[in-house]
């Protein structure tokens, strides 16, 4: 903020309207910046405050030095690059170590907190309470009053804290400043919703919580595991089991059983052993890796020999019609990829589909719902979808190849197959090799595709974890993350897919592109 | 005769025009012509009679998969009304935005980062331009677990920016803008001649005048072409979409649509089909207004996201 300010004392060009935008831009940048920085604070994340402020210095060092003149030009898509892509790339190789998923899904003092609070029954004899029940916006609370006849409110986020003001009727909370009360009506309306709910007696977690099943009466619950944080363990009240931490991220006893909620450490190369060597992950993979492979393959393969068939054909000045062949050729490529997968979708569903009713005349067959057909049915939509583009490139090459080459293998004597074998293909394989690589790239991860057409379906019948196949390795990334609830979360598993399959694309580009590198010195 | 179509053949006599050629036999043309106008027939069938369906589709009065298979049985607007009452031109307008503000985005980071690398000469800039190079090869897709993680993150500090929110989801396709374009416009940046800068930098002109008001337009095909991919690209993005954005109203088309078909694909279908032929109409405009544009995109390295 007051970067700015400090400038603008020692200007000695004039104010032209540039620097007065530039000046206006950079204020804007720098108060939500810094608003960021005090909400960041506030939550106490220090790792984003931390970036946050080195971002900001340096914008205000590019923007206001004299000495940073690329970097005036650089630093805004690479500020976003950093954080969007460069950052989320790290990310995922750490999580890649970890065991970030369900069971694992905080810091371990969240993970104490929440045992607390999971075990937690009424102590015996412990005193009932007359409660109210209140809202604070959408969130309902309680409020009691305490021995001293202090009113005590909160929310399941907020504990109970002393309410000045607040007017008491007998032993019975009427009026608490902040807080709504509830009439009978709508608690009734919310019933589970307090019969659920916990207010923790304070931000010990081991102090237990407040909880009603009537409304009226409140009880307070006290954990039935005591936290010992000078040992780092958990002993349960009743039984007296000591819990103490172990490797995986969870409290577990000397006879081995663990507690429920555990934290997320690192695990080193645990989840590239369970992808490569657990049963239940590794046979599946296998299949969706060659599968995969076969259908990245494939896809460019046919989709590249259909353009170039088209291209070759069109490729004639003579046909009459050529535009308008061209341009209806390419409307599937026009059509987002995402409507084009749906409708297909709907196509060859096998009851009521326009395939297998009109076109086949009300046969039944299971397009994409049997494992072979439903792979041919991907490959076949694939096709549709991609020709154009290669159709398009396939164009661009053949009338961009040197008319003087060809015309000197004619006088050579060459013929019609021999030219082509020789010199069309070979310039035209030169031309478009970059590109193939891309599309080989692209459609090893055409989730949209695969996810939209299929689902990956059908299932495997003999695997546990929901995967199928024309699944192939980002849509299972996509299946074993879980993100969408349809599974247990397991992040930790499927970023380490994500490094996999890059390893695998990134290889497979590099050698592709060196080996195109020694085509063109060939050529 | 023979001899005069073999050298036509051969793609080097390309100024010729046909009226000039003697009229062939019919089974001259046959050979020479007629079979490419087959090929034509069969493949523009083979490209259309999926779109001339979802075009019937959503004129169809019933709305379900097994009314829509008799084409143009019925004419009636009815599904497009019926999108009225769902949440179709909501997702419709958020996508365009995100659509819009990602592609008017990238072009002016990539841009400006183009021409840094095309104009200055600067320690790290060989080091930055190979770091692209390599950082471009992971998709972000890949990474959506940590996308999803860093945006609940960012979501506690500043809402705006973490999860369900529509500028949060463009900050993410931004993030990838550097990346994938910034190559593309490097080499046309440098087809610029440095002579122009040189000029324009002696009459006194800034690094910024010279910046937006010669090196932009001289390069505006370019950016016509990048800004379109990406505006494409984004409008057809799915996963990060979909993990990123919760509730219904925030939803881009590809989600939503999505939803419908994978919910109740029989009763859904007249809506989804009317909903596909209006989603597929931007795209398809700019794709025929602006074809020649994008081929020369495309055979300069970018592909279809």
């Amino acid at each position: 903020m007051s970067a700015p300010l400090s400038r603008g004392s020692t200007l000695v060009k004039g104010w032209s309207p540039g620097f007065l935008v530039k000046l206006v831009l950079m204020a804007i940048v720098d108060a939500l910046g810094v608003f960021a920085i005090l909400a960041a604070w506030g939550e106490e994340s220090y790792g984003i405050l931390a970036a946050m402020l080195a971002l900001l210095v340096v914008a205000n060092w590019a923007y206001f030095s004299k000495r940073a003149l690329p970097l005036k030009y650089i630093l805004p898509g690479l500020a976003f690059l950093l954080v969007f892509q460069v950052y989320v790339v790290a990310y995922t190789g750490y999580v890649a170590f970890t065991n970030y998923g369900d069971g694992h899904n905080s810091t371990k003092e969240h993970a104490v907190a929440a045992l607390l609070a999971q075990n937690e029954r009424r102590v015996e004899g412990s005193p009932a309470s007359p409660l109210t029940v209140v809202a604070q916006g959408d969130a309902l609370g309680f409020a009691i009053v305490s021995d001293d006849g202090d009113v005590l409110a909160g929310t399941a986020e907020q504990p109970l804290e002393e309410v000045d003001d607040a007017g008491v009727d007998g032993d019975r909370a009427t009026d608490v400043p902040g807080y709504e009360v509830l009439d009978r009506a709508s608690v009734l309306e919310r019933q589970q919703e307090v019969t659920a709910l916990r207010v923790p007696v304070s931000d010990d977690p081991n102090d237990g919580s407040l909880r009603t099943q009537d409304a009226r009466t409140g009880y307070v619950f006290l954990p039935s595991l005591v936290y010992d944080e000078a040992a780092d363990t958990l002993t349960d009240t009743v039984s007296g089991t000591v819990y103490t931490p172990d490797d995986n991220g969870l409290f577990e006893a000397e006879d081995g059983t663990t507690l429920p909620v555990g934290w997320r450490v690192v695990v080193g190369f645990e989840n590239f052993l369970t992808a490569f060597g657990d049963d239940r992950y590794a046979t599946p993979f296998l299949k969706i890796l060659i599968w995969t492979f076969a259908f990245a393959v494939l896809s460019v393969g046919t989709t590249f020999l259909l353009g170039l068939f088209l291209a070759i054909t069109f490729n004639d000045v003579r046909l009459r019609g050529r535009k308008i062949y061209r341009t209806l050729l390419i409307l599937p490529y026009a059509i987002p990829g995402f409507l084009a997968a749906l409708l297909w979708s709907g196509l060859l569903n096998k009851s009521f589909g326009f395939i297998n009713q009109v076109l086949l005349g009300g046969a039944a067959i299971p397009w994409l719902t049997d494992p072979w057909l439903a792979k041919l049915a991907v490959l076949g939509v694939n096709l549709w979808l991609g020709f154009p583009y290669m159709f398009l490139i396939c164009t661009g090459a053949l009338q961009s190849l040197p008319g003087d080459v060809l015309e000197a293998a004619k006088i050579d004597g060459a013929g019609r197959w021999r030219t082509w074998r020789s010199i069309t293909l070979p310039l035209l394989l030169v031309s478009t090799a970059p590109l193939l690589i891309s599309s080989f790239a692209f459609n090893f991860n055409n989730f949209t595709l695969i996810y939209m057409l299929t689902n990956g379906g059908p299932r495997f019948t003999d695997a546990s974890v929901p995967l199928g196949h024309t699944d192939i390795l980002i849509s299972m990334v996509y299946s074993i993350s879980g993100i969408d609830g349809s599974a247990p979360k397991n992040y930790g598993l499927a970023s380490a897919l994500s490094i996999v399959i890059f390893l695998i694309v990134a290889t497979i580009s590099a050698l592709a592109f060196r080996r195109t590198r020694s085509l063109e010195e060939i050529a | 005769m023979t001899d005069v179509t073999t050298a036509r053949r051969g793609r080097t006599t390309r100024a010729a025009r046909p009226a000039s050629a003697p009229r062939m036999s019919r089974a001259v043309w046959m050979r020479e012509l007629g079979w490419r106008h087959l090929v034509g027939v069969v493949g523009v069938v083979y490209a259309g009679f999926p779109l001339v369906y979802v075009l019937s589709a959503s004129l169809s009065d019933g709305g379900t998969l097994t009314g829509s298979n008799r084409l143009f049985a019925d004419v009636s607007t009815a599904n497009y009304e019926a999108l009225g009452d769902t949440y179709f031109w909501t997702w419709m307008l958020n996508t365009l935005q995100v659509a819009i503000a990602t592609s008017v985005g990238t072009v002016l980071m990539g841009a400006a980062a183009a021409y840094a690398f095309s104009r200055f000469r600067f320690r790290g800039r060989r080091a930055g331009l190979t770091s692209l190079l390599i950082i471009q090869m992971f998709p972000q897709m890949l990474a959506f677990v940590a996308i999803f993680l860093l945006l609940v993150g960012l979501g506690n500090v500043v809402p705006e920016l973490g999860l369900n929110s529509k500028l949060g989801l463009i900050c993410v396709y931004l993030g990838g803008a550097l990346g994938v374009n910034t190559f593309l416009m490097y080499g046309f940046f440098n087809t610029v001649p440095k002579e122009l800068d040189e000029a324009a930098k002696i009459d006194g002109a800034t690094h910024s005048q010279i910046y937006w008001t010669i090196i932009l337009r001289l390069v505006s095909p370019i950016l016509a072409v990048v800004g379109l991919l990406s505006f494409i690209s984004t409008f057809g993005e799915f996963i990060i979409a979909r993990v990123l954005l919760q509730s219904e109203s925030n939803w881009t088309l590809a989600v939503g649509l999505y939803g419908w078909v994978s919910s109740l694909l029989e009763a859904n279908w007249g809506l989804f089909a009317a909903g596909a032929v209006l989603s597929a109409i931007p795209v398809l405009a700019l794709f025929l207004f602006l074809q020649k544009y994008i081929v020369g995109g495309l055979t300069a390295g970018s592909v279809k996201g």
